[in-house]
């Protein structure tokens, strides 16, 4: 490793201490006017009351306060709970707002000192460790190592990564009171981008979109004199940057609704929700425009775009979730399973969810329209199972968590209902396909191995046979890894692509199938 | 023929696995049997370098998961054969166990050529064939090699090179001949291949042979002697001048056996039920003008394994190879050719249109006869359709219609330069035509790389 990468790798590793410091830092303090300013007005006087005993008394860490906090509120929830006395029961989780407010730390006097040395050397490190990359070699296929390394064959580097990681979203998703400090820390830049203070998943956007681009600068390194890649991954850091993350915002600023143009359902599962659809329609013309695009992509943009590009139009060159996974996710895309077994996995996972999601969606729908007589609150309780167990858990802690132990599309491959259906489509109406050069696989297995969606790409290669795949989001890697030039991504006539009876070209002897 | 009878393949390399395979395809009922001593299940020769380097684990070679054996119901014994009484037709193995066949293959395939060099047997001084070799190599250069010499320049050596650089272990490289491969290289490819070495920090020594390699006290190599008699120190030699047939347990037996297995065309060998496919089988006649009576390429063993089963199988068919192709991969660049394109030729007879892109690591050559109908194509650098040339060359297509319809044989990744249209240009500038060069599409202007 270079100068330059070593001071780089240790600037990250600084950054990533001071993040992992800076919840620690500070004490809280509760007041009335806190509790009455964060808590909704059929609440104030009964959470004024119940948090009374913290006022005015100093905790020195989130534990021990918010420690305290329950012990005022869960008794109190508890018992209207088995009293079974639903309307009465508080259902909102005020623990963040008054964790936030009661904060009182340096991090909050002086956020952008701690952002700097935190987020800030990280990006400042990750940035210095990757622009040079590779600049002593000549352009090539950068694999020397891999199963080598700690880091990307499961050894202690990436257990700890992983664990890390699994740990951040279980507390970004169900304990973001104890991130207060760091929520704090990113408030100015949201006020700056919104107007409005930050929440953990304004901080969760930003470091979000801060690793794709990072990452994305080692993509360039390391695919060097790979056009395709390079553009793909352009591709990706511009649509997080832009549409994931600064737009909604900016749509914040103006007084219009927090919309992210690119995200399309099912993925977006809670599209057609009711708070959504009344948010689209009391929002105007703005409003309409979003609600209708969002239609229009689900019912024209997918199958027209994947009919002329296969998936990966949106998988590998559009999606903030494929975007994470190609540029974080790729030194870990070796450690997909390629077994027959996990395929079968594969395919009854991802289908599932996506009538999972279709199910809980048309419910949500038809119960909209009836005016909620149908179903009642039974699609608030499909929404939170669904919210929970496969937006947060799997999307979220697997999807991403698991990317030093099962490669870095688990979340695409088994749990994406719209990699679902856009995998429907491309596997019975498109035009691409992966062709493969006649006779020339020599089954070396290089594409399989770094085939993040876990296909067995030799399997078709060594036979002459073009690859169709409702999986592959054509990141085109199996291409550029192998040595003897025999995998292209294609779009063609749909006519013999799918070829089942392949034949390998040079043989002369064997030219007729008998 | 007998439904239950007993093949066994002596080998379970590309050609034996094919075999194997084509004649479960075929033929539900007949009992298989693979035989190795090597590894029990197959995997890909052609990979062993990636795994030293770190690009995949040994698993990953393997083309075939475990439970296909069982499923095609192909039998694996992991034994070494010792020798073989073709009277009883009876494997004996190396283990004391035995095994009777109805028919045997023999596909053993290749070994490193050692040339008789003295120190050839020193600890630290390897081929690199079989898995055994690379399992002594990891073990060898794990550490305390400071340099390491390679004999003998071709895909092997080059290999060998560049999974030493991996570990960053200094390597000269020495090559008898005045250019890299040039007994298969022309001049200019052969430079191009001689500069990107260079470029590599490998220490490419042309012209230089191996004399001697020396030994110190634990009878481990310490220094080598070349032919100009410079002693280089080192604590690795790697030879790697070729290979020949895996067959010396089979000499002194009934079997006729030269450098390789005698086969004929349909691979028999001069004994009934006994026939020999891959790298160890040696034709009587070479199977095509363009061709040597032994074939050791992963294609071809592939086409003999694939040939024999369909003989076994049906009516006996002969091995009648197409036109010819192969690749390889130089460090970063890839090579792919199609048809004949020999290293020296005599201009009278051969046309000679040969392109190289202004980086010097990107080129294109395409041989034709005195009528300019294309022999073949070599590329570097550049993918090419196989499909394409294939039926380019068999139906001997003019030079200048090759050179037209160009676009169509690329077979980069999309948005990547479109080096056909300079190739057509040059074309035009050297031998004329009724062409015009292809133009740029719009998203190659929007996006693609400088041309």
């Amino acid at each position: 490793m270079r100068g330059i990468e070593k001071i780089g790798l240790g600037l990250f590793l600084v950054g990533l201490i001071a993040f992992l410091v800076i919840p620690f830092l500070g004490s809280y303090r509760l007041s009335e006017e806190l509790v009455l300013e964060n808590t909704k007005e059929i609440h104030r006087e009964k959470m004024a009351e119940l948090l009374s005993p913290l006022y005015g008394k100093e905790y020195g860490s989130s534990f021990s306060f918010l420690a305290a906090y329950r012990d005022q509120f869960n008794p109190y929830n508890d018992d209207l709970k088995s009293q079974q006395l639903w309307d009465d029961v508080i259902w909102d989780d005020y623990t963040f707002p008054i964790a936030k407010a009661s904060l009182q730390s340096p991090v909050k006097e002086n956020p952008w000192i701690y952002f700097g040395l935190s987020i800030g050397m990280a990006v400042l490190g990750g940035f210095l460790n990757n622009f040079r990359k590779h600049a002593d070699q000549p352009e090539g296929v950068k694999n020397n190592g891999i199963f080598h390394s700690s880091m990307k064959n499961r050894g202690w580097m990436g257990i700890v990564s992983g664990t890390l990681l699994i740990l951040f979203y279980v507390v970004l998703y169900w304990f973001p009171a104890y991130l207060v400090n760091l929520v704090a820390m990113v408030d100015p830049i949201s006020r700056f981008l919104s107007g409005n203070p930050a929440s953990q998943w304004f901080l969760y956007g930003l470091i979000y979109t801060l690793a794709i681009l990072v990452m994305g600068i080692r993509m360039f390194r390391k695919y060097r004199g790979n056009r395709y890649q390079q553009l793909r991954t352009a591709s990706v850091m511009f649509f997080q940057t832009a549409f994931a993350f600064l737009i909604p915002e900016i749509l914040v600023l103006l007084n219009q609704p927090y919309f992210d143009f690119k995200n399309i359902w099912p993925l977006d599962y809670d599209f057609f929700y009711e708070y959504q659809i009344s948010t689209f329609l009391s929002a105007g013309g703005v409003g309409m425009f979003m609600l209708v695009w969002g239609i229009l992509l689900i019912l024209v943009g997918v199958p027209v775009f994947t009919y002329f590009f296969g998936k990966r139009w949106y998988c590998s060159w559009v999606c903030g979730c494929g975007g994470l996974a190609e540029t974080v996710g790729d030194p870990y895309r070796q450690l997909s399973d390629k077994s027959l077994k996990a395929w079968k996995y594969e395919r009854w996972i991802v289908h599932s969810v996506l009538a999972l999601a279709v199910v809980m969606t048309v419910l949500t729908i038809a119960n909209y329209f009836s005016g909620f007589s149908l179903l009642g609150n039974v699609t608030n309780q499909l929404h939170s199972f669904y919210g929970f167990a496969i937006g947060s858990a799997f999307a979220g802690v697997v999807g991403t968590g698991f990317y030093p132990f099962m490669g870095n599309r688990v979340w695409c491959r088994f749990g994406c209902p719209l990699a679902a259906y856009l995998g429907i489509v491309q596997r019975f109406k498109s035009r691409f396909r992966i062709t493969t050069n006649g006779g020339q696989c020599i089954s070396c297995g290089n594409c399989s191995t770094y085939c993040e969606m876990g296909i067995d790409v030799r399997w078709y290669a060594q036979r002459g046979q073009n690859i169709v795949r409702a999986s592959c989001v054509g990141c085109g890697v199996c291409a550029s890894v192998c040595p003897r030039g025999v995998l292209k991504l294609e779009n063609g006539p749909e006519q013999n692509r799918i070829n089942e009876l392949p034949i390998l070209i040079g043989n002369d002897s064997i030219r007729i199938k008998q | 023929m007998n439904r239950d009878r007993h093949v066994v393949i002596i080998g379970n390399g590309i050609s034996g696995v094919t075999c194997a395979r084509t004649l479960r395809k075929l033929d539900s009922d007949i009992r298989i049997t693979l035989v190795s001593g090597e590894s029990k299940y197959f995997f890909s020769r052609t990979a062993l370098m990636y795994v030293y380097m770190g690009h995949m684990k040994f698993e990953n070679t393997q083309p075939y998961e475990s439970f296909f054996w069982d499923k095609n119901r192909i039998g694996l014994k992991e034994a070494w054969v010792e020798k073989v009484d073709f009277d009883a037709k009876t494997l004996f193995f190396v283990s004391g166990e035995s095994l009777s066949y109805d028919t045997l293959v023999i596909a053993t395939g290749s070994k490193p050529n050692k040339f008789g060099w003295p120190g050839q047997d020193l600890k630290g001084v390897q081929g690199l064939y079989s898995k055994q070799d690379l399992e002594l190599m990891e073990e060898t250069t794990h550490k305390g090699v400071a340099r390491a010499v390679i004999v003998g320049g071709g895909l092997i050596g080059i290999e060998m090179a560049e999974m030493l650089s991996y570990r960053k272990i200094p390597v000269t490289f020495l090559v008898r001949e005045k250019g890299f491969w040039d007994n298969v290289l022309p001049r200019e490819e052969a430079d191009l291949v001689g500069r990107h070495i260079h470029e590599h920090h490998i220490d490419l020594r042309l012209e230089t042979e191996l004399k001697e390699i020396l030994s110190d006290s634990n009878g481990r190599v310490r220094a080598v002697v070349t032919s100009t008699g410079e002693e280089i120190t080192c604590e690795f030699v790697g030879l790697t001048a070729g290979v020949s047939p895996n067959v010396d347990f089979l000499r002194g037996s009934k079997l006729e056996v030269n450098r390789g297995v005698k086969v004929d065309e349909y691979f028999r060998t001069n004994l009934p039920d006994v026939y020999s496919i891959g790298d160890c089988a040696e034709f009587e006649t070479a199977p095509a003008q363009d061709r040597k009576n032994i074939e050791q390429v992963w294609y071809t063993g592939r086409m003999h394994g694939e040939t024999l089963a369909q003989s076994l199988c049906n009516k006996p068919i002969p091995y009648r190879p197409g036109v010819w192709f192969n690749s390889a991969k130089f460090l970063d660049i890839e090579y792919q050719t199609y048809g004949v394109v020999p290293p020296t030729v005599n201009p009278e007879e051969i046309k000679d249109f040969y392109w190289e892109h202004r980086g010097g690591k990107i080129s294109f050559r395409m041989r034709m006869d005195s009528e300019r109908k294309i022999l073949g194509v070599n590329a570097f650098g550049i993918r090419l359709s196989h499909e394409f040339f294939d039926k380019a060359i068999r139906e001997k297509w003019k030079g200048e219609k090759v050179i037209t319809q160009l676009e169509k044989a690329n077979f980069d990744p999309e948005f990547f330069e479109p080096h056909f249209i300079e190739i057509q240009k040059a074309f035009l500038v050297q031998f004329g035509g009724d062409f015009r060069p292809a133009k740029k599409s719009f998203v190659q202007k929007l996006f693609g790389a400088k041309a």
